[in-house]
C-alpha cells in the first residue's frame, strides 16, 4: 500500500471502507509529518487543535453510517485568508495577528459540512498581495522541491502543503494567478473557478471583482471532487452565479479528446521565455493532438497590457477593501500593514483619486472589455486555450526584493483570464533543471466541466504529477 | 502639486492595431508631495524613507500603466464586473444565522465601553493628523 500521505481522496475513502486505516491514523500521520517538516518549510501558520478529536468523530461516523459525505475524514490545508471559527486567521498579516473570526467562510463551511477535517491554516503573501509568499509578515514558505526557492503565491503555503504531502487536499484563492502559479511552481494541480462560480463570503478580500477560492490537490480528479462541493450560489455573496454546478465527476475519465479544439496562444510563448520551457508547452500541444484534439495557434492581446490593466484594477479594489482595517472592531492599527500592502493601498488610492480616475481606472476597465471581447471571439471556435502558467520555474528566495511589480510580471500569462473571469486549471507538464513547470488549460466562463475533462485526460496520459523527496531537499 | 509632463514615443506592438490618433503617452512623475497627500487620504502614516521610495516606484509603475494608452478604447464601454448579473435582491428580513450576539461582535475590539465600540475622535481634531 502507498504511504498515507500519498493517497488521493478516493484512495483515502477506499482505505476507510476496507478498514485499512482510520481517520485518526491518517490525521496523526499528517500531524507527525507537519511536526517533522513544518519548522523548516514554514507552510502552516496555525494548526487545528481539535483535528484528532474531529478525526475520532469521523471514524465513529464511518463505522455507524459508512461514507455518506463526500469529504468525510479528508484532511485539508486551508489558506489563511479563509475565516475559520475557532482558528486564528491572519491573512499572513501582523495587523490581524491573534484575530479569531466570528463567522465561518462559506467555502470552509461547505467542506466541513461535507465531513472534511481542517489540519491547519497555511502561509500566503500578506493579504494575498504577492506571488511568492515573501510578503508574508511571518516569513516566506520554502519550495519543497528546492528550499532555496520560492513556492509562488499568494497561495504558496497551500501549494507547498500538497507538494510536501502535508495534507490530502488544500484550499487556495486566486485574484490573478494565486492558485495556478504556486501550483505550477510546486508541481501540483490547481483549479481557478470562473468569477462568480464560488462564494467569496468570509474570504479576506483583495480585489473583489476577480477574487475566487479554489482547490489545490494531487490530481485534477481531487480538484473536481472539492470543486463540486465548494462551488455554487451563496445567498451571502450576491455575485455568485445562479447557474447550477455540473457533476464534475462525470467529466472525468474521458477516453480521448476527439472533437475538442484547443488554441495554443502565440503571445504566451514569450520572447523572453527559456527554450526548454517553451518546448514543454509545445510538447503538451503535441500530446493533446495525440489524444485526438485539434490544436491550432491563436492570437490574443499582447500580455504586457494585462500587467497595467490588472495593476490598476487590483490596486483600486485593494485600496477600497482595505479601508475596513481600522483597528476599531478587530485587528491592530494601520501602522501594522507591511510595505507591500501600503504600496498597494496607496497606488489604488492614487488611481481612484480625483483627476486620475478616468485616466487610470476607467481606462483599465475599458481595456478589460477588449480582453473579454477577444476571449469571446476565441471561444466561438475553441473549447479551451493553453500556455505556460508562469514564464519559468520557481525563482530563488529574495527574488522579490526591490521588485514592486514582481507578482504582475510573474503572473503575466494568467492575468488576462482572471480579469475576464474565466476558469482554468494549472497542472504540471514537465520539469526544467529538476523544477516543475505548469501548463494552463483555460476555458470560458462557467465551462469548468470542459476544462476539467481536458485536464484530466491530459493528466492521466502523462506522468508529470510527481512529489519531491523532502527528506533529501530539506 | 508638482508634476512634469513630456512626450515620448512608444514601442508599437505587432499584436495591437494602433489607431492613428494614439501614439503619444504622458510621462507622469509621482512626487513625494503627492505620495504624502494620498497617504493622508488612505489614512496611512509613512516614514520619510517610504515616501521617497514609493514616489520613485509609483513613477515607474505609472509608466507601465500608461502603456494602456496604446490601446484604442474609444468605442468600448468599461467592464466593472464580469458576472452579467444585476440588481440581486433578497427579502428584507433579518437572517438570524448572520446575526452576531453582542459579546461576540465586540470580542475582537481593543476598546469597548458598555457594549459599544470606542472610536477615535474625528471632529474638532487637528486635520493634519491621521484619523487613526
Amino acid at each position: 500500500m502507498k504511504p498515507l500521505h500519498e493517497l488521493t481522496i478516493s484512495e483515502v475513502h477506499e482505505g476507510y471502507s476496507n478498514r485499512d486505516f482510520t481517520c485518526v491514523d491518517l490525521v496523526q500521520h499528517f500531524l507527525n509529518r507537519i511536526e517533522k517538516y513544518n519548522h523548516k518549510l514554514n507552510i502552516y501558520l496555525a494548526l487545528n487543535k481539535k483535528a484528532l478529536l474531529e478525526a475520532a468523530e469521523a471514524d465513529k461516523e464511518i463505522v455507524e453510517k459508512g461514507i455518506t459525505r463526500p469529504l468525510l475524514g479528508i484532511p485539508f490545508a486551508v489558506k489563511d485568508n479563509f475565516l475559520t471559527v475557532g482558528m486564528e486567521t491572519t491573512a499572513s498579516s501582523s495587523i490581524l495577528k491573534s484575530y479569531h473570526p466570528q463567522y465561518e467562510s462559506t467555502t470552509t463551511q461547505r467542506i466541513l459540512n461535507a465531513g472534511a477535517i481542517i489540519l491547519g491554516k497555511t502561509n500566503m503573501d500578506s493579504f494575498a498581495h504577492g506571488s511568492s509568499t515573501e510578503t508574508s509578515d511571518f516569513g516566506p514558505t520554502l519550495n519543497p522541491w528546492d528550499t532555496g526557492r520560492l513556492p509562488g503565491g499568494s497561495s504558496g503555503g497551500s501549494a507547498a502543503a500538497i507538494s510536501a504531502q502535508l495534507a490530502t487536499v488544500a484550499l487556495g484563492s486566486e485574484t490573478a494567478g494565486s492558485i495556478r502559479q504556486p501550483a505550477a511552481w510546486c508541481g501540483v494541480t490547481g483549479l481557478k473557478p470562473s468569477y462568480g462560480r464560488a462564494s467569496r463570503y468570509g474570504i479576506i478580500a483583495m480585489a473583489s471583482s476577480t477574487d475566487q477560492p479554489g482547490p489545490i490537490a494531487r490530481s485534477v480528479r481531487d480538484c473536481a471532487i472539492v470543486s463540486e462541493i465548494i462551488f455554487g450560489k451563496d445567498p451571502y455573496d450576491a455575485t455568485t452565479s445562479p447557474t447550477p454546478v455540473d457533476i464534475y465527476e462525470s467529466s472525468l475519465e474521458k477516453k480521448d479528446l476527439k472533437g475538442i479544439k484547443i488554441g495554443l496562444v502565440k503571445e504566451y510563448l514569450l520572447p523572453s521565455m527559456r527554450d526548454d520551457v517553451k518546448q514543454l508547452i509545445l510538447d503538451a500541444a503535441e500530446k493533446f493532438r495525440s489524444l485526438g484534439a485539434t490544436v491550432e495557434e491563436v492570437s490574443l492581446m499582447n500580455p504586457k497590457y494585462a500587467i497595467g490593466t490588472y495593476t490598476v484594477i487590483s490596486r483600486s479594489e485593494i485600496s477600497s477593501n482595505l479601508a475596513r482595517f481600522d483597528g476599531i472592531r478587530y485587528g491592530h492599527t494601520r501602522d501594522a500593514f507591511c510595505p507591500e500592502t501600503k504600496r498597494r493601498i496607496l497606488l489604488g488610492t492614487y488611481t481612484l483619486s480625483a483627476g486620475y480616475y478616468d485616466a487610470f481606472y476607467k481606462k483599465a476597465e475599458a481595456v478589460r472589455t477588449k480582453m473579454i471581447d477577444q476571449f469571446g471571439e476565441l471561444f466561438k471556435t475553441y473549447d479551451a486555450f493553453i500556455g505556460a502558467v508562469s514564464p519559468g520555474p520557481a525563482l530563488p528566495l529574495g527574488a522579490t526584493k526591490n521588485q514592486p511589480m514582481f507578482g504582475e510580471m510573474e503572473d503575466i500569462l494568467v492575468e488576462q483570464s482572471s480579469i475576464a473571469g474565466l476558469t482554468g486549471v494549472g497542472l504540471p507538464c514537465g520539469f526544467v533543471d529538476g523544477l516543475p513547470i505548469g501548463l494552463q488549460i483555460t476555458g470560458a466562463q462557467l465551462e469548468e466541466s470542459k476544462v476539467i475533462s481536458i485536464a484530466d485526460c491530459y493528466q492521466r496520459n502523462t506522468d508529470f504529477q510527481k512529489f519531491p523527496n523532502i527528506e533529501k531537499t530539506i | 502639486m508638482t508634476k512634469s509632463f513630456w512626450l515620448y514615443s512608444i514601442i508599437v506592438s505587432s499584436a495591437i492595431r494602433i489607431p492613428a490618433k494614439i501614439g503619444f503617452v504622458h510621462k507622469v512623475t509621482v512626487s513625494t508631495e503627492e505620495v504624502k497627500k494620498i497617504a493622508k487620504l488612505a489614512s496611512l502614516k509613512l516614514p520619510d524613507n517610504e515616501i521617497e521610495l514609493f514616489s520613485q516606484q509609483f513613477t515607474e509603475t505609472v509608466d507601465v500603466i500608461n502603456q494602456l494608452n496604446e490601446i484604442d478604447t474609444s468605442t468600448v464601454p468599461e467592464t466593472y464586473q464580469v458576472t452579467g448579473l444585476s440588481n440581486i435582491t433578497r427579502e428584507d428580513e433579518v437572517d438570524e444565522n448572520r446575526v452576531l450576539p453582542q459579546e461576540v461582535a465586540l470580542r475582537e475590539a481593543k476598546l469597548i465601553h458598555e457594549g459599544f465600540f470606542v472610536v477615535p475622535r474625528v471632529i474638532d481634531t487637528d486635520e493634519t493628523e491621521s484619523v487613526i
